[in-house]
C-alpha cells in the first residue's frame, strides 16, 4: 500500500511569468522529489505524496517579505488536499 | 504580418453582441453593457427546481414586482466584476494607511478606556447585522431576475461581508478578540439589541427578492449606516477623542454612499414603470422603515443617551426625502 | 496600555474563522428550518457543521487585493490584444471556431454557475460553507465577465459569436451544456456542489483550462489563454471547495456515504458526457498542438482523478460508476463527435472542416489503437466529396438521449462499429439513450428528465418556428425554419471553413495570398 511504486502524484502549477518564478524555484528547492514540466505558458510541479510552498524559501529567492496567499495570482491548478497556515501550504494525499 | 499589413482596411463586422446591440443599437459598447445586458437564460428552461418546483431557475414571478424589461434596473455605478474589485481594493489600501498611521501614532493607545469599550459595546454587535444583509442579498442575487438587477446585489453581498470583517478587524485591534464574543452575546441576548436581531431575522425570511432588497438596502441600511457612521461615529465618537475608530470604519459611510445610488436608481426605475409597482415599493418601503426604526430606537440611545431619539429621527427624515426623490409616495 | 500592545494575535485559521463563521448566530426569532429551508431534504445528515474546514482563507481584504491585482494584468492584455489586432496573430482562423464554443457553450455555464453559487451560498445552514459558495458566486461571474470581455473583440471580426446568448436557450447542441447545469442547480445545495465543485471543476476542468488554454498560447491567442489561466487560478479555490464539501458530507455520517456516491457517479458521467465537445476542441480546433485529449484525460483524469478516488477509498468511495468506459472512450470521443458536428454543420453556429493531411497525420500517431482503423477513412472520403463539390450536410433530426441531449453518435464499449441505444419505459412512454450511464441517471430520477427540453422533440411539436410559419405549406423546408427561428446567419454562422467569410477576411487581413481551399489540404488530392 505504502510502497513508493503506488504514491500518487499532487501537482500544483502556475503561470509561467516573471511572478511565479521564485515561488516555482523555491518549491523545487523544498521538495527535492518535485519536477516541473513546462508547456506553453504554464509550469506544473508535480510530486509523489506530498509537496510544500515554504513562504521563508521563496523570501530568500526573492529577498523581499511574501505573504503566502500571493501565490493566488498566478496560480493556475493543483490537486491534493491542502493545509495552510502563515507560513507554509501543502498539498499531500492519505494513503 | 507586419506594420504595413496591419494598416489595411481591417473593418469590424459588428460592434457588439446581439444581446447589446438590442438596446443601443450596433455601436461599441461599454464593458459594464457587455457584461450585464441579456445575459441570464430567459426560455426552454429543462427542469423545475426540486427546492422550489412552482417556480423555473429562473423566474419573474418570484416576486411581485412586474417589469416589461428587468434590464432597465441599471447600475449608475456601472460596475462590472474588474471596476469593482479594482475600486474596493483602492479603498482596502486606504484603509491599509489608515490602520498603519492609527498603529504608527499609537492612536489606539490614546483613547480612554471608557470610549473604547463603547465602541466596541456598539459595534461588535453590528458584525452580525452586516451578515445577516449578506445574507439577504445573497437572497436577492438567487432569487431576482435578470442579470442587471442580480449581479450588483452579489457585489452587494460581498462588500457586506467586507463590512463585517472590517468591524472584526476593528475589534481585534481595539481589544482581546473576546470583544468579538463580547459582541455576540449582546446580539444574541442584551434586551438593547434584541429588537433589531428580531427584525433582521424576519428579514431573512423574506421570499420576494425585491421586497428583501427593499427591507434590507433601502430601508434598513438607509437608517442604520446613517445613525451609526454619522452621528455616532463621526460626531459623537469623535469629539471624545475616537477620532482612530472613525478613521478605521472610514470604509463604511463612504461605501453607504456609494451604494446608494445603486439602490436609488433601483428603486426609481421600478417605482416609475407602473402604479403597481408604485404602490407596491412604497408600501413595502413603508412598512419596513417603521419597523427598522423601532428596532433601532434602544440602539441609538445605547449609541447617543438620550439624543438618541432625535437623531434617529432625523435620519429617518432624510431617508424619507430619499424615498421620495427616489419616486416612492409616502 | 502595555497589555494592548502585547495583545494576543489570531493566527491565520483562527482570524478567518472570526471573520466568517464567527459572524453567523443560530437565529431564535424564526426557526432555522424556515431561515435554512432547502439544505434537509436530500438527505444528507450534517451533525456539526463546526467540522466544515474551510477551503481556503481568504478575507475580503485579501480577496479584493489579489483580484484586483488579477484583473488588472488580465485586462491590459485584453486592451493590448484588442489594439494590436491579435486576432490577426492567430495560428490559423479556424482556431477561432473554438472560441465560438467557447462563448456558446462555456461562457453561459459560467453565469448558471454564479446564480447557482448565490443560491446555495445563501442556503447551506453552515457559514463556513456558505462563504466559500458566495466568494466562488462572484468568482463565476468574474469568469462570465471575462471572457465575454476577451472574445468581444473577435466578435467584431468573426461571425458565430454575435448572438450566442440567444442560441444558448435554443439550438440542439447548446441543450448539452444548458440541460446540464440546470440539473445541477434545480439539486439540493449538497447536490449541486457535489456536481459542480468536485465532479466538475476537481476531476474534469483542469482539461478544458489547462491543457486547451496552453494550447490557445501554442496558437497566438494570448488574450484567451490569460483569461483561461486567469480563471483557473480562482478554480484552484473551486476544487478545493469541492473536494471539503466530499469530505464533511462523509465524516459527518456514515448514512452519507451512499448519496455521495450515487452522486459522484451520476455527475462523473454527466460531465464526463459534457466534455465530449472539449475533446473535439482539443483534437480538431487546434491548429498548432499542444496535447491530445487522449493524452489529457490520462494525465488529469486517470492520474490525477485516480489518486484522488485512491484517497477516497478510505472513506468508502469507489471510483465513479462508468469510469472504465470513460478511459476507454478516451481513443474516441473526440473523433466521433468531430464527425457528428462535421455532418451538422449546417445547423450549428461554427464551422467544421476535414484536418489537413499533416493534421490527420499527428491524429494517427496519438490515436494508434483507434484513428486509422475507423476514423481517418471517413475522413478522408468527407474531403474527397468536398473536393468534387459534394460537401455532405445532414438535414435531418438525430435523436437525442434523454438524459445528456447529445446525439446518438456514441459507439458500444468493446465495439467502435457500433452506435450505442438504450432504452427504457416510464410512464407508458418510451426514452432513448446513449449509454447505460446516462439511461441510469435517467431511472434514478425519472420525473426529473421527463421535463427535458429536448431540441429534436421541440422541433417535431412545432415548438422552434417563428410565429406564423405553417409547417403544412407545401415545399416546407423545416431545417431552415429552425434556423431562422435560432435567428442564425445562414451562409456566414454556419457551413464549412472552406468557402466561409471568416476565412477569406482572415487571408485579407492578413494580406496572405488568395487561396483555393485545397492550399491547406497539403497534398492529399
Amino acid at each position: 500500500m505504502n510502497t513508493v511504486a503506488t504514491v500518487s502524484k499532487v501537482f500544483i502549477a502556475f503561470q509561467d511569468n516573471e511572478e511565479a518564478r521564485p515561488v516555482v524555484e523555491a518549491i523545487l528547492a523544498d521538495n527535492p522529489q518535485a519536477d516541473a514540466v513546462y508547456s506553453p505558458g504554464l509550469v506544473k510541479i508535480n510530486a509523489p505524496g506530498h509537496l510544500v510552498v515554504r513562504r521563508a524559501t521563496i523570501e530568500e529567492q526573492t529577498g523581499r517579505p511574501f505573504d503566502l496567499q500571493q501565490i493566488h495570482v498566478n496560480l493556475v491548478t493543483l490537486s491534493g488536499h491542502i493545509d495552510e497556515d502563515d507560513d507554509q501550504f501543502t498539498l499531500s494525499w492519505n494513503q | 504580418m507586419n506594420i504595413d499589413l496591419q494598416a489595411r482596411q481591417i473593418k469590424p463586422l459588428r460592434q457588439t453582441f446581439n444581446r447589446v446591440a438590442a438596446y443601443t443599437g450596433d455601436k461599441p459598447a461599454s464593458r459594464y453593457l457587455e457584461a450585464t445586458l441579456g445575459v441570464q437564460p430567459t426560455a426552454n428552461f429543462h427542469y423545475r427546481p426540486t427546492w422550489e418546483p412552482e417556480f423555473e431557475v429562473y423566474d419573474t414571478r418570484r416576486t411581485a414586482v412586474k417589469m416589461a424589461d428587468w434590464y432597465a434596473l441599471r447600475d449608475p455605478r456601472q460596475y462590472y466584476y474588474a471596476t469593482w474589485t479594482m475600486a474596493r481594493a483602492r479603498q482596502q489600501e486606504s484603509m491599509e494607511a489608515s490602520y498603519q498611521f492609527v498603529e504608527s501614532r499609537g492612536l489606539i493607545g490614546k483613547m480612554s478606556d471608557a470610549v473604547r469599550a463603547n465602541a466596541c459595546e456598539m459595534l461588535m454587535p453590528l458584525r452580525h447585522v452586516a451578515w445577516g444583509a449578506n445574507m439577504n442579498n445573497c437572497t436577492v442575487c438567487a432569487r431576482g431576475y435578470g442579470t442587471a438587477f442580480t449581479a450588483p446585489a452579489m457585489l452587494h453581498a460581498m462588500d457586506q461581508l467586507g463590512v463585517a470583517q472590517h468591524l472584526t478587524r476593528l475589534g481585534l485591534a481595539l481589544d482581546e478578540p473576546g470583544v468579538l464574543e463580547a459582541g455576540r452575546n449582546d446580539w444574541l441576548q442584551n434586551p438593547h439589541w434584541q429588537p433589531l436581531r428580531e427584525l433582521v431575522e424576519n428579514t431573512l425570511v423574506i421570499q420576494d427578492p425585491f421586497e428583501v432588497f427593499v427591507a434590507q438596502n433601502l430601508a434598513l441600511d438607509g437608517l442604520l449606516y446613517p445613525l451609526i457612521y454619522g452621528q455616532y461615529v463621526d460626531e459623537h465618537l469623535a469629539i471624545q477623542g475616537g477620532t482612530a475608530v472613525a478613521m478605521l470604519t472610514a470604509f463604511m459611510p463612504e461605501w453607504h454612499d456609494e451604494s446608494a445610488r445603486w439602490i436609488d436608481a433601483v428603486v426609481k426605475v421600478a417605482a416609475a414603470e407602473s402604479g403597481d409597482n408604485r404602490g407596491l415599493i412604497s408600501n413595502w418601503y413603508a412598512t419596513h422603515v417603521a419597523r427598522a426604526q423601532a428596532a433601532l430606537v434602544p440602539v441609538a440611545k445605547l449609541a447617543l443617551g438620550d439624543a438618541g431619539a432625535e437623531a434617529l429621527c432625523a435620519v429617518r427624515e432624510t431617508l424619507d426625502a430619499r424615498a421620495r426623490k427616489a419616486g416612492l409616495t409616502l | 496600555m502595555d497589555t494592548r500592545v502585547t495583545k494576543k494575535k489570531l493566527g491565520l485559521k483562527e482570524r478567518y474563522a472570526a471573520m466568517t463563521r464567527g459572524l453567523a448566530w443560530d437565529t431564535t426569532y424564526q426557526p432555522m428550518d424556515k431561515v435554512f429551508p432547502f439544505d434537509r431534504y436530500e438527505g444528507i445528515k450534517i451533525h456539526d457543521w463546526e467540522k466544515w474546514e474551510d477551503p481556503f482563507r481568504l478575507t475580503m481584504d485579501a480577496y479584493w487585493k489579489y483580484q484586483g491585482e488579477k484583473e488588472r494584468k488580465l485586462y491590459a492584455v485584453i486592451e493590448a490584444f484588442a489594439q494590436n489586432n491579435g486576432q490577426l496573430g492567430v495560428a490559423d482562423a479556424r482556431y477561432i471556431n473554438a472560441l465560438k464554443i467557447f462563448i456558446q457553450a462555456v461562457t453561459p455555464l459560467e453565469y448558471m454557475a454564479h446564480r447557482g453559487f448565490a443560491h446555495v451560498g445563501r442556503h447551506f445552514t453552515g457559514a463556513g460553507a456558505r462563504v466559500a459558495a458566495q466568494m466562488q458566486s462572484v468568482d463565476e461571474l468574474r469568469h462570465f465577465q471575462t471572457e465575454t470581455h476577451a472574445i468581444s473583440h473577435y466578435n467584431k471580426y468573426f461571425n458565430g459569436m454575435h448572438n450566442a446568448s440567444h442560441w444558448y436557450d435554443r439550438v440542439w447542441y447548446l441543450a448539452v451544456p444548458k440541460s446540464f447545469f440546470e440539473d445541477a442547480m434545480s439539486g439540493g445545495p449538497f447536490e449541486f456542489l457535489t456536481a459542480v465543485s468536485f465532479s466538475f471543476e476537481y476531476v474534469l476542468t483542469n482539461l478544458l483550462f489547462v491543457p486547451f488554454m496552453s494550447g490557445a498560447a501554442h496558437n497566438g491567442d494570448m488574450s484567451t489563454v490569460t483569461f483561461g489561466f486567469s480563471a483557473q487560478s480562482d478554480e484552484s479555490r473551486h476544487m478545493t471547495l469541492g473536494i471539503e464539501c466530499i469530505k464533511f458530507m462523509l465524516e459527518q455520517d456514515p448514512a452519507n456515504v451512499p448519496i455521495v456516491q450515487r452522486w459522484i457517479d451520476k455527475w462523473f458521467w454527466r460531465g464526463y458526457r459534457l466534455l465530449t465537445i472539449v475533446a473535439m476542441m482539443q483534437d480538431y480546433m487546434l491548429p498548432k498542438r499542444v496535447m491530445s485529449w487522449k493524452e489529457a484525460w490520462e494525465m488529469y483524469a486517470e492520474e490525477n482523478g485516480g489518486a484522488l478516488f485512491k484517497d477516497l477509498a478510505r472513506y468508502g468511495i469507489r471510483l465513479p460508476k462508468g469510469w472504465e468506459i470513460a478511459c476507454e472512450g478516451k481513443d474516441h470521443i473526440s473523433h466521433q463527435a468531430w464527425n457528428a458536428f462535421y455532418n451538422f454543420a449546417a445547423a450549428a453556429p461554427f464551422h467544421t472542416w476535414v484536418p489537413t493531411d499533416e493534421e490527420l497525420n499527428w491524429l494517427s500517431e496519438k490515436y494508434p489503437d483507434s484513428f486509422d482503423q475507423y476514423y481517418r477513412p471517413r475522413l478522408e472520403f468527407y474531403r474527397e466529396r468536398q473536393q468534387a463539390g459534394h460537401r455532405y450536410y445532414s438535414k435531418t433530426l438525430p435523436m437525442l438521449c434523454t438524459t445528456c441531449q447529445i446525439p446518438m453518435f456514441f459507439t458500444e464499449p468493446g465495439d467502435p462499429t457500433k452506435i450505442c441505444y438504450r432504452e427504457t419505459t416510464h410512464g407508458g412512454d418510451k426514452y432513448h439513450f446513449c449509454s447505460d450511464g446516462c439511461k441510469h441517471i435517467f431511472e434514478q430520477e425519472p420525473e426529473k428528465y421527463v421535463q427535458s427540453w429536448l431540441p429534436v422533440h421541440q422541433i417535431y411539436q412545432g415548438h422552434c418556428f417563428k410565429p406564423g410559419v405553417d409547417p403544412t405549406q407545401p415545399g416546407f423546408d423545416p431545417l431552415a425554419a429552425v434556423l431562422d427561428w435560432y435567428d442564425l446567419n445562414v451562409g456566414r454562422d454556419n457551413f464549412d471553413f472552406e468557402g466561409s467569410e471568416d476565412q477569406r477576411n482572415f487571408a485579407t487581413w492578413r494580406g496572405d495570398a488568395p487561396q483555393a481551399g485545397s492550399a491547406k489540404k497539403g497534398g492529399a488530392a
